[in-house]
């Protein structure tokens, strides 16, 4: 029969029993996961502690994270990493062009410097914490905004198909890593559902997007509540009451069915919530700029420091189409650089203070770069090849590849000399422990952005 | 022999002596809990269930599957017209005078190409270095794109409208079934009338022949754009139409080679569209000999539609995706599924076979069947988003407050009108539940049914008064209406949820009612109150 708490006994529930509880449960759900599959739950309950790993791959180190920072509408990189020794930059950029003096030197002959507007950046560089790919492409470039997106997204020249880290996400699910994927906790050979990707922003972005979960979109700490909150206190009780007498029936009786699913998802959502409103509430240990980017990387970090399992967070910071009126060293582009260079700056400097930096990487990057001339209008058409940035000390600091010869171009486009997908293939074999090969569908040679391990 | 009479003997028992008969039925089609022994098998059979097994319960079922749900009177008028003349009802829907078709109200010329005048002036512009005037024509192209995004809302929102207004839900249900199926997002055709007039041809065709639609869609001018048909010529071929005609929208994996989609994108070159519409251009088609899926011919894009139906794996195709969007969700793989399922699957495909690809007797066949009502198909199929408001607001007669609020809310649960996330269309089931949407679905029911929304105050254009009460049967009798708090929050889990199970009507009662009072359900805002829990629960988001 059903277990039901008789409201005149005297251990009746209130909510602050909720929380403390079904700290046991909590210890479980200690993130956005994923309902666990019912095979599932004997051996789950056997093991004890956090070993468990119910939310993330057994034997691949479960603290690793990704954060990916997408620059939105194609970031200029010839502004962002200048090359201020070269005429040929000068030549062509006459309004919006860089001089040595308004850059930050990276190297002392090869006239290379990053905007001065990114103090944030070239301090993560000085300290080692920084690997720059230069040139990153791929072959066909396309110019148009949804069409290149959608290619970095889908790491697929088409466009076509499920997104790079849902294709990750999928490949965990079939068990499919270089871990010991397929054994799960307890070895049990069942597959241990990771956590779904977290997008901050109003939805998730395609690149998160596979076919066995939906990746979780959090505007604000605010949004990702229940409402039903607002209707007093015993509504709200008689909810979590319901839904978690719930939960524990169907655990007992190991059912899977959609009911199941939905009332665990319910309560992972109840809990995560609150996890994150009072992570969020949580002063950081740093200061964050006051710009999208900055609240964006500040809930990561919350929820970093907050012990959630989620491997992989997505931000975004734009837009940075910028055909008109683009600025050199001031202006509408210096601007959008130097946010999102203090906000990464100030995200690694709360993930130290966390003793959590060397369990996080970010990486940058933009649909495509810039034409090499600038326009009529005092900014840049859409080009093709442009730096991605990498951060967090597991990366071989410096710059990788070449920087595109600024002569020898593909219709006033630079030529990539590195292949985005080269840069995501390291990052899923030797960061995430995944089959680059099985996610991408090909192989492609690494550029040893990572330090090995 | 004798373990059916005694199974029979069991049924008349509990039927004879159940209190409530309505009750009986009801409890015989909730679904029974899972037992550790061997699974029970599903009634696999394709006969129509008797009127005497179709009840309330099946009534709500079949509006909910055949439609976006019913309200209260809705569903006892299906189970009392039988299952014959319900399932009738709503798939005969031509006899039902719809609404107006609102092809006028849509402007097509916001979105045009540019005439050869134009092009002359815009080349010589940029040859000249003349930049205001290239300045001119890229602030024209933004503005007509702006306006076009904003038609793009309208059309979303004028279908969301008929959706909740039709007369002939399973009309709507369908067109949404082919929009999923045949995936175009608005994102990639960027042409608002184009979107339109697809989901036109969808609709018109929706309940007909197949043949129609496959022939419809590769001269569809919003689908030749997404999938770049228009660049398919003769020197120098496009694949993705092709490609996607054989893997997505008839045969599915494997039951075609490489090869058969070079030869289908040749047989589709110079198909592309001028003018908003369809436009065969014979300079670019390859109207050369081409060998597809075993047939030789001098193939064009008709042609090749009706090689495709000659082969046996496209009725099985779309008859499982047709299951799975009505009755199941199955994995696309016969040999993956229980027997039953495979047999009905099997049946379904030889009748669609059978009636050269009608889609029409299919759907009537399965709404119809013992299959269709057997306990493991009711209330186990997770809504989709537009299920969830659209039933909502057409089973509850919420007021929609603000149809952009609504909108907005499809789209954070993952089914944005027209913009399908890929041309695989929207996976369905499980894949549209994670604890963000789960808020989403709870919190866009809060908002129908209060106005409060997570971080504003409610504005004055959405107020509406809501008369749950209304929605009480007990309370609404030309009789008695009197009932207690008990008997109405009875009613209105029936009327939510489909049952009402004491765990559900203590948890309501508990959390409805302020300070204790009995009566508080009487006043509307318990009522509301209750209707708040009732739709948070996640029992809700089941169909």
């Amino acid at each position: 029969m059903s277990h039901h708490l008789n409201p005149s006994d005297a251990k009746a529930y209130t909510r602050r029993d909720f929380l403390q509880g079904s700290a046991k449960y909590s210890a479980l759900f200690a993130s956005a996961a994923v309902t666990v599959p019912a095979f599932l739950q004997s051996s789950a309950f056997a093991l004890p502690g956090p070993a468990m790993g119910l939310s993330s791959i057994a034997g691949v180190d479960e603290d690793r994270i990704l954060v990916v920072i997408q620059l939105s509408g194609g970031n200029d990189g010839l502004n962002t990493l200048v090359p201020f020794g070269d005429d040929g930059y000068h030549r062509v950029r006459p309004g919006i062009g860089l001089s040595g003096d308004d850059v930050l030197r990276l190297d002392r002959n090869g006239g290379l410097g990053l905007h001065g507007s990114m103090g944030g950046f070239k301090e993560l560089y000085d300290d080692g914490l920084c690997a720059i790919v230069q040139g990153v492409g791929y072959p066909n470039p396309n110019r148009s905004h949804f069409a290149s997106m959608d290619i970095w997204h889908t790491a697929d020249t088409n466009g076509t198909g499920d997104g790079w880290i849902g294709k990750y996400v999928d490949a965990q699910c079939d068990g499919v890593g270089k871990g010991k994927g397929k054994g799960g906790a307890g070895g049990s050979g069942a597959v241990v559902m990771p956590p779904p990707p977290i997008a901050i922003g109003r939805t998730a972005p395609l690149a998160l997007h596979g076919r066995e979960m939906m990746p979780v979109a959090i505007e604000s700490a605010d949004m990702y509540q229940w409402t039903g909150d607002k209707f007093g206190k015993e509504l709200n009780e008689a909810y979590l009451r319901s839904i978690q007498e719930n939960d524990e029936r169907a655990k007992a009786a190991l059912l899977d069915d959609n009911k199941s699913f939905l009332v665990r998802t319910a309560m992972d959502a109840q809990i995560s919530s609150r996890k994150i409103r009072k992570a969020v509430e949580t002063e950081s240990l740093v200061r964050y700029p006051n710009s999208t980017l900055g609240n964006q990387l500040s809930m990561v970090a919350s929820m970093i420091r907050a012990g959630m399992k989620t491997r992989v967070f997505y931000v975004s910071h734009g837009s940075f189409d910028t055909h008109a009126n683009q600025g050199g060293a001031q202006g509408s582009h210096a601007r959008l650089l130097g946010q999102l260079s203090e906000a990464v700056g100030a995200f690694y400097k709360d993930l130290k203070a966390q003793e959590n930096d060397g369990k996080v990487l970010s990486m940058c990057f933009s649909e495509f770069g810039r034409r090499v001339g600038q326009n009529g209008s005092g900014g840049t058409d859409h080009g093709t090849a442009a730096p991605m940035f990498l951060f967090g000390p597991m990366v071989e600091p410096g710059l990788h590849s070449r920087y595109p010869s600024l002569t020898n171009l593909d219709a006033g486009d630079l030529k990539y000399t590195a292949d985005f997908r080269q840069v995501y293939a390291e990052v899923l074999d030797e960061w995430l422990s995944a089959s680059s090969r099985a996610v991408l569908g090909r192989g492609y040679s690494h550029l040893r952005v990572l330090r090995k391990s | 022999m004798a373990d059916g009479l005694l199974r029979w003997a069991l049924v008349v028992w509990y039927a004879v002596l159940g209190d409530d008969l309505m009750s009986t039925r009801m409890e015989a089609a909730k679904p029974k809990p899972k037992s550790k022994s061997k699974p029970r098998r599903i009634n696999d059979s394709l006969s129509a269930i008797k009127d005497a097994d179709f009840g309330y319960a099946q009534a709500r079922h079949l509006l909910l599957r055949a439609g976006f749900g019913g309200s209260d009177e809705q569903i006892r008028t299906l189970a009392r017209w039988g299952v014959e003349r319900a399932v009738d009802y709503l798939v005969d829907f031509e006899e039902i005078s719809g609404q107006a078709d609102e092809a006028d109200s849509f402007d097509k010329n916001i979105i045009r190409p540019i005439t050869r005048e134009e092009r002359k002036r815009f080349t010589k512009a940029r040859e000249t270095g003349d930049e205001d005037t290239v300045a001119l024509f890229r602030n024209e192209r933004q503005r007509r794109q702006r306006e076009d995004r904003r038609q793009m809302r309208e059309i979303q929102r004028a279908w969301l409208t008929k959706m909740v207004e039709t007369p002939r839900p399973l009309e709507e249900k369908m067109t949404l079934f082919w929009h999923g199926h045949f995936a175009t997002s608005y994102r990639n055709v960027e042409d608002s009338y184009h979107m339109y007039e697809q989901n036109r041809m969808l609709r018109k065709h929706s309940m007909g022949n197949f043949r129609d639609l496959l022939l419809g869609i590769v001269r569809d001018p919003a689908m030749l754009k997404f999938l770049n048909n228009n660049q398919n010529r003769k020197n120098s071929p496009n694949e993705n139409l092709g490609r996607e005609l054989l893997e997505l929208f008839s045969l599915g994996e494997g039951h075609y080679s490489e090869n058969d989609i070079k030869e289908s994108a040749r047989a589709l070159t110079g198909y592309t569209f001028v003018d908003n519409k369809f436009s065969f251009n014979k300079r670019q088609h390859d109207g050369g000999s081409k060998r597809v899926l075993g047939q030789t011919g001098n193939f064009d894009g008709n042609d090749l539609v009706d090689v495709i139906l000659t082969q046996q794996a496209c009725a099985m195709f779309i008859v499982l995706k047709l299951y799975r969007f009505f009755v199941r969700d199955v994995p696309m793989d016969l040999s993956a599924m229980d027997i039953g399922t495979r047999r009905v699957i099997v049946k379904l495909t030889n009748l669609f076979r059978a009636t050269g690809y009608e889609i029409r007797p299919v759907i009537r066949k399965m709404l119809l069947s013992r299959h269709f009502y057997d306990p493991a198909n009711i209330g186990t199929k997770i809504k989709s988003p537009s299920e969830l408001l659209i039933g909502s607001v057409r089973s509850l007669k919420v007021p929609v407050r603000d149809m952009g609020i609504v909108s907005d809310a499809m789209e954070l649960m993952g089914q944005s009108l027209f913009l399908p996330p890929s041309v695989k269309g929207w996976d369905g089931g499980r894949s549209w539940i994670n604890t963000s949407t789960m808020f989403v679905r709870q919190n866009t029911l809060i908002y129908l049914l209060t106005g409060v929304l997570p971080t504003r105050p409610l504005m004055f254009k959405e107020q509406s008064h809501f008369d749950a009460l209304a929605l009480v049967p007990s309370l609404n009798t030309a009789t008695e209406t009197h009932a207690s708090d008990e008997q109405i929050v009875r009613e209105l889990s029936m009327l939510t949820l489909g049952d009402a199970q004491e765990s559900v009507i203590r948890t309501v009662l508990r959390g409805a009612r302020v300070d204790e009072d009995e009566g508080a359900l009487r006043k509307n805002e318990g009522a509301v109150r209750a209707l708040v829990l009732l739709t948070s629960m996640p029992e809700y988001q089941l169909c």
